[in-house]
């Protein structure tokens, strides 16, 4: 994970004193996004740490990225057997104990967090059954997580949005709580791309730390890469909120 | 062999869109009996020798934690078919 840029030209100036936070992007069979996931840390001036599905041991990550992807092919249900690997026994005690790991589940990642159990709810298939790949505008429901401190209340982003089994579910009364809660994150805005309950796009635990989404930040990250609308670098702040919060908590 | 046969359903309340394509194509084939369709899975487990009581409580549980989703599924049926 040492090629920067592959393209476009050097990052913009990053703040040195988050350097030292190392974000850790793990890679599973099938995994698509851990390049770009590593790529989004360093841009945000972080330093991403490549760790495997069949690792034992977290080493000294201070964050996880679960990327996206079709781990194990979606073979049985979207993220079901990747949950299982050993890798994610240590995320799921680390993100439930007190030191409360930060980790964001984009895509793949997402479902792997809600077959983990760390995110209430599942996916299914999207209501309209295609694959669907689009730019789309997302309102911050909650900036209080530590991957979304950097954006404000009520603001709309636009990311990339691709994937087929996208439609967030739960019961009424799970749904009921994540809205008593605060802990709905992300709205889709103007459409909803795949029958979402209540327009959900991601939601997090409890205390904040875990979060997880179907649209993609890491894939708007950089300017001219990105979705047209605003500088196409809407995600960033996904990864700017965890560093801030790393550097700026025990570190 | 003896196999042990999981059956999955989605949880009834909850959309099928799959199976919702289904009954969708269904009639332009001419099969305009059916009103609704809810499409599950069906797994098949070899046991090599006896299934004991011990492997049969192992595949009820492989079928809770790995083969269902709670959230979503149902299992509705685990049952030894001998070969």
């Amino acid at each position: 994970m040492t090629e920067l840029p592959l393209i476009g030209g050097a990052p913009v100036a990053v703040e040195p004193h988050l350097g030292g936070a190392k974000i850790g992007v793990v890679t599973f069979p099938g995994t698509l996004d851990d390049r770009d996931a590593a790529r989004a840390v360093r841009l945000a001036g972080g330093t991403a740490v490549a760790l495997w599905h069949g690792d034992t041991e977290l080493g000294d990550v201070d964050a996880v990225v679960i990327p996206g992807g079709f781990s194990y092919g979606d073979y049985l249900r979207a993220g079901a057997i990747s949950r299982f690997a050993p890798l994610m026994s240590r995320i799921i005690d680390a993100a439930n104990s007190d030191a409360k790991l930060p980790v964001l589940g984009i895509c793949n990642g997402f479902q792997i967090l809600t077959e983990s159990h760390l995110l209430p709810g599942s996916m299914i298939k999207n209501d309209h059954l295609k694959f669907l790949c689009r730019d789309q505008v997302l309102r911050v429901e909650n900036n209080k997580t530590f991957w979304t401190s950097d954006y404000r209340a009520g603001e709309e982003i636009t990311v990339p949005l691709k994937n087929q089994d996208g439609q967030y579910i739960a019961d009424e009364k799970t749904l009921d709580a994540l809205e008593a809660e605060g802990r709905v994150v992300f709205r889709y805005v103007g459409w909803n791309p795949n029958g979402s309950r209540r327009d959900i796009a991601g939601i997090s635990n409890a205390a904040g730390n875990v979060v997880g989404l179907m649209p993609h930040p890491e894939h708007a990250v950089e300017p001219g890469f990105g979705p047209e609308s605003n500088a196409g670098t809407d995600g960033l702040g996904f990864f700017t909120s965890v560093l801030n919060k790393i550097v700026g908590g025990a570190k | 062999m003896p196999r042990i046969v999981v059956d999955v359903m989605p949880k009834p309340e909850i959309l099928d869109p799959q199976g919702k394509a289904i009954v969708g194509a269904l009639p332009r084939l001419g099969f305009t009996g059916f009103s609704a369709v809810r499409q599950g899975k069906r797994f098949e487990l070899t046991v090599d020798g006896e299934v004991t009581d011990a492997i049969l409580a192992q595949a009820r549980e492989a079928a809770e934690t790995l083969l269902s989703n709670p959230v979503i599924e149902d299992v509705v049926n685990v049952e030894v078919v001998e070969a």
